[in-house]
């Protein structure tokens, strides 16, 4: 019997296909950074092998919030209200602390109407991660500036930024987030390992990916055009990634790398470009955030790891399985307890 | 027309009087912060331990201290625990105030003042007892730090004197209401006992108010609704609790706290559930809608001012069809003024809540027992309904003390309503999220972490078609708002029904809700008793409204529909809804200043729209 050779499609370790974490066609616009970034979500997620039931996503409201539709159709997806993402994220979470979040928000959804929201969440260092795909105006209303804009920046109808920009990942940092990166959606292979890394992180894990605007903010004037990120982009280093379940040894020099050990055994590693940057010192990566605005350098890498703090979850003591799911008698105490209540009011 | 059935005739001392026995009302004039909550609470306690139903108002200000408070206490033999509007016995411990408590006394009424304030010096028409406070705590409290606490503490035992309270019960309330603290209970004791001396040694009774021991509440518990509110939720199998502090919601998250680190700890050591103090009520509610999302019996408590950050997520919740349960104890308007009084404030913006059409459904409870089953039903309904849904509560009735019988132990399963597992979703080959499969408007959901490829729904706001993917077309659009219409029919067949209290084919029915309930039942014997009006009496508990409330109105001729706010907000609700020809019927009785709610003014306007 002739033995036909149908090629089988490559499968992760789950055995799903890529196209099993694919969603539905886009509608923003050719070219739109948000749409690389999902690209880069569909990759991330299926070269880690979480399987998409297992995932929630989150977003507010804008272009790039609108994004979840396009990767990832096997998970559960929520589109909130506009910059209120966080607190419907932070509930879905205690409610299943089992489940993998992935929120996606704009910089005018986080920076301005979400920006109460966001402090909190990153304050509470709820394990999730946020991304904002940045690109410095207000898509999905036609191309305002956003609290992101750099200060010069110049809209398409010549009007200039007088405002300086709010640093989302000075603030992640300051306010408790364990793990904060910058990147580009044009820089393929550094976004596409932070997010594998970002995975691997149990923990506020805030990414802001500059994502331009091709339609509204993509011209000579703008700091979150294509060409301005690509030549002022200042990576503090190379990222390698090794996951937990792949059995390799990491070799690395001391003196120019950095290996992190993530929650789940995997391996970050930061080949120093910078070679005095220490990505677990607040301190320092604030201040060379502010350095980077004075010096008009758009500064990517992974800013800020902290493996160690606790995260929400375990903060809040909650038993081990998911509350959505406990049943009744673990939700209603027994008689003898409500008689006990009523024996205390009389 | 006299206000009380025993009306004290003038303040002739000499006169005889007859007594008036387990039918007055208490007034502690206070200032804010002064520590006279325990003792009001010890007096409350004694009467009721003594089996005369009783009830206790407190009328505080926006203040941590030093702005005067009220508390009213009133003992009824007939079981009228709604407010009443005349004081009979004033114990006035502001000087602040004094003056003006004492001029707005009906004569023949009874003041306790502090001596030095020589408040006698003010009207001949009224019984005074001057009490030497400073003198009699000195003596009893060596440390003059503590001196006004315990101050307090001596008008309790001069009120039981003069009252024939036993002292072996206002012993054992106080005992109670300091529990652990057993110094603080034996210099209170002390004080208690020496204003008990003194009223012996130097007052001679001369006014007609009598505590006599009754057997109306064996058996029965003290609570305020919040706190029935709280274990009622525990009991439902609540697990996500999210709040940001307003009064007057926050003592019931800070009552289910207490009650949940005691009963829902589960055998790992580890809670059953989550309480966040969130950053402010859009993510209060934020949080409710994504862990109603995902699954859990979540729910918020606020106030008008939090209602209002809500309603940008109501809408959503609605559209999107999410459960949640969100309790509003209600209160008048804006911060700054009055926002620790009560109203029935949100009626009309609750039902409406959000932008585009949206209809909530609210309960209404009137008692704490109606807390405590309400927050089950609220749940069952929230998550059968997949939709927010309110619980109108009141400051009246949440943070006020009130009598009730113990609560009754959920016997009903919770009902988690329509949630399709993986199998179900394997057996059924996927589902449609938002498709009319039984016919009630209620789709089937699924949990976020059902493990099946087609178990996944996507949830946004109003663009979406049955399958829950993104739509603008028109027909789309309608159709969903048309089925969310026929859901809102499905609650009317679900909610609480209304209490029929009387419905024996009076010309006048009366309608009311919430606190004003207990003014209702003694409006209804006052027009009987003192006017000859019968009046037929209907209390909502739900809003939709449904089929009782309809025949209710269409069968009598003049329907009063009582609300505790300015424009008759029930009533607007209520003509939306009933037979065109019925809507002339209706008439609004409406208190709002901040007080609760009292059977004589209710009587009276009721009275003077009937001509009468
Ligand atoms: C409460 C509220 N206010 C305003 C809007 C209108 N609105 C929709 S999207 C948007 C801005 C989105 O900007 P951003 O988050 O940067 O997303 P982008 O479109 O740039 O990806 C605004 C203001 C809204 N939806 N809700
Ligand atoms: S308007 Fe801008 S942000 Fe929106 S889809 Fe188009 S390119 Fe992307
Ligand atoms: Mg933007």
């Amino acid at each position: 019997m002739a033995a036909t050779v149908t090629p089988q499609p490559k499968t992760n370790r789950i055995g799903l296909t890529v196209l099993d974490y694919r969603g539905g066609k886009t509608t923003l616009c050719a070219g739109c950074g948000h749409n690389a970034i999902s690209e880069r979500i569909i990759d991330a997620f299926y070269e880690m092998g979480i399987p998409p039931e297992r995932v929630i996503k989150l977003s507010g409201i804008g272009c790039s919030s609108k994004s979840p539709a396009y990767f990832m159709g096997r998970s559960h997806s929520f589109n909130a209200v506009h910059g209120r993402m966080p607190s419907v994220a932070t509930g879905a979470v205690l409610a299943n602390s089992k489940i993998v979040a992935l929120g996606i928000s704009g910089d005018g959804d986080t920076a301005s109407i979400g920006i109460g929201q966001f402090v909190h969440l990153m304050r509470r260092n709820l394990p999730i991660v946020y991304i904002i795909e940045d690109n410095g105006v207000y898509g999905l209303t036609k191309g305002q500036f956003s609290a992101t804009a750099d200060l010069g920046s110049k809209l398409k109808t010549g009007v200039i930024n007088d405002l300086p920009a709010i640093d989302t990942c000075a603030l992640a940092i300051m306010l408790g987030a364990t793990f904060v990166g910058r990147s580009f959606s044009g820089d393929k292979k550094q976004l596409h390992t932070m997010l594998k890394a970002a995975l691997s992180h149990r923990g506020t894990v805030m990414l802001d990916v500059i994502s331009p605007c091709t339609t509204f903010n993509d011209h000579e004037g703008s700091t979150k055009s294509y060409k301005f990120v690509k030549d002022h982009e200042e990576p503090l280093h190379d990222l390698d990634f090794v996951p937990h379940f792949h059995d390799i040894a990491v070799e690395y020099d001391e003196g120019t790398s950095l290996n992190v050990t993530m929650h789940d055994g995997s391996s970050l590693r930061l080949r120093k470009l910078e070679h005095d940057y220490d990505p677990t010192n607040k301190v320092a990566a604030v201040k060379r955030l502010i350095e980077s605005h004075e010096a008009q350098e758009v500064l990517t890498g992974v800013l800020y790891v902290n493996t160690t703090a606790p995260n929400f979850i375990d903060m809040i003591n909650m038993t081990e399985q998911p509350l959505a799911t406990l049943p009744e008698s673990a939700t209603r105490p027994s008689r003898e307890a409500l008689e006990e209540c009523m024996e205390e009011l009389r | 027309m006299a206000t009380t059935e025993l009306a004290v005739h003038g303040a002739d001392q000499g006169a005889v009087r007859e007594p008036v026995v387990n039918n007055f009302s208490i007034q502690v004039a206070t200032v804010n912060g002064s520590g006279s909550q325990s003792a009001n609470t010890v007096l409350l306690r004694t009467i009721f331990q003594m089996g005369v139903p009783v009830s206790g108002k407190n009328m505080f200000p926006s203040n941590i201290a030093g702005l005067p408070t009220w508390y009213t206490i009133r003992a009824s033999k007939k079981g009228y625990i709604a407010r009443k509007k005349e004081i009979d016995f004033l114990v006035a411990m502001n000087p602040e105030t004094a003056r003006e408590d004492v001029l707005s006394l009906g004569p023949g009424a009874v003041a306790l003042y502090d001596e030095p304030l020589k408040l006698n010096e003010l009207r001949s028409d009224l019984i005074f007892y001057p009490v030497p406070y400073d003198k009699i705590t000195a003596a009893v409290c060596p440390e003059s730090k503590l001196r006004k606490l315990v101050r307090n503490m001596v008008y309790v035992g001069v009120v039981a004197r003069l009252l024939n309270l036993d002292m072996a019960e206002v012993e054992k309330a106080l005992r109670k209401q300091f529990a652990k603290k057993v110094k603080a209970a034996e210099l209170n004791w002390n004080a208690a006992k020496a204003g008990y001396d003194y009223a012996t040694s130097s007052l001679t009774k001369v006014d007609p108010f009598f505590i006599e021991r009754m057997n109306e509440t064996s058996g029965k518990i003290i609570i305020d609704g919040n706190s029935a509110a709280a274990i009622g939720s525990m009991f439902a199998g609540v697990t996500v609790v999210t709040w940001y502090p307003i009064t007057p919601s926050s003592s019931l998250v800070e009552s289910l706290i207490e009650y949940m680190k005691a009963y829902r700890i589960g055998p790992d050591g580890k809670a059953t559930f989550a309480i966040v103090q969130a950053e402010d009520e859009l993510a209060a509610v934020g949080m409710v809608l994504g862990a109603g999302w995902a699954g859990a019996r979540s729910m918020t408590a606020t106030a008008g001012p939090g209602i209002s950050l809500m309603a940008e997520f109501a809408g959503l919740g609605y559209y999107v069809e999410i459960p949640g349960v969100i309790w509003d104890i209600q209160r008048v308007g804006p911060s700054t003024g009055l926002p620790t009084r009560t109203a029935q404030g949100d009626i009309s913006f609750v039902a409406r809540l959000s932008h585009g059409d949206t209809k909530h459904v609210m309960l209404i409870p009137s008692t704490p027992a109606e807390c405590f089953t309400m927050a089950s039903d609220a749940f069952d309904l929230a998550e059968r309904l997949q939709t927010p849904v309110f619980v109108m509560s009141d400051l009246d009735l949440g943070m006020n003390n009130w009598m009730s019988e113990p609560f009754q132990y959920p016997e009903k399963p919770q009902q988690r309503g329509k949630v399709l597992s993986a199998e179900d979703v394997e057996r059924l080959g996927g589902f449609s999220r938002y498709k009319d499969v039984d016919g009630d408007a209620i789709g089937y959901r699924t949990l976020p972490g059902t493990e099946h490829p087609n178990a996944a729904w996507f949830a946004r706001g109003s663009g979406h078609n049955e399958k829950s993917q993104y739509s603008e077309r028109p027909d789309d659009y309608a159709n969903n708002m048309d089925r969310l219409a026929r859901k809102f029919e499905t609650a009317r067949s679900m909610v609480p029904r209304p209490e029929l209290v009387r419905n024996e084919g009076c010309e006048v029915g009366i309608i009311a809700y919430g606190t004003s309930h207990h003014a209702l039942v003694e409006t209804i014997d006052q027009l009987q008793t003192e006017y000859g009006v019968k009046a037929d009496y209907l209390r909502l508990r739900a809003y939709p409204f449904t089929r009782e409330s309809y025949e209710f109105i269409a069968g009598h001729k003049r329907v009063y529909v009582v609300d505790q706010n300015r424009d008759g907000q029930m009533m607007e609700l209520l003509k939306l809804d009933i037979a065109v020809a019925d809507i002339g019927k209706l008439r609004s009785v409406r208190h709002y200043n901040g007080l609760p709610i009292d059977a004589r003014s209710v009587t009276d306007e009721i009275i003077s729209q009937e001509g009468k």
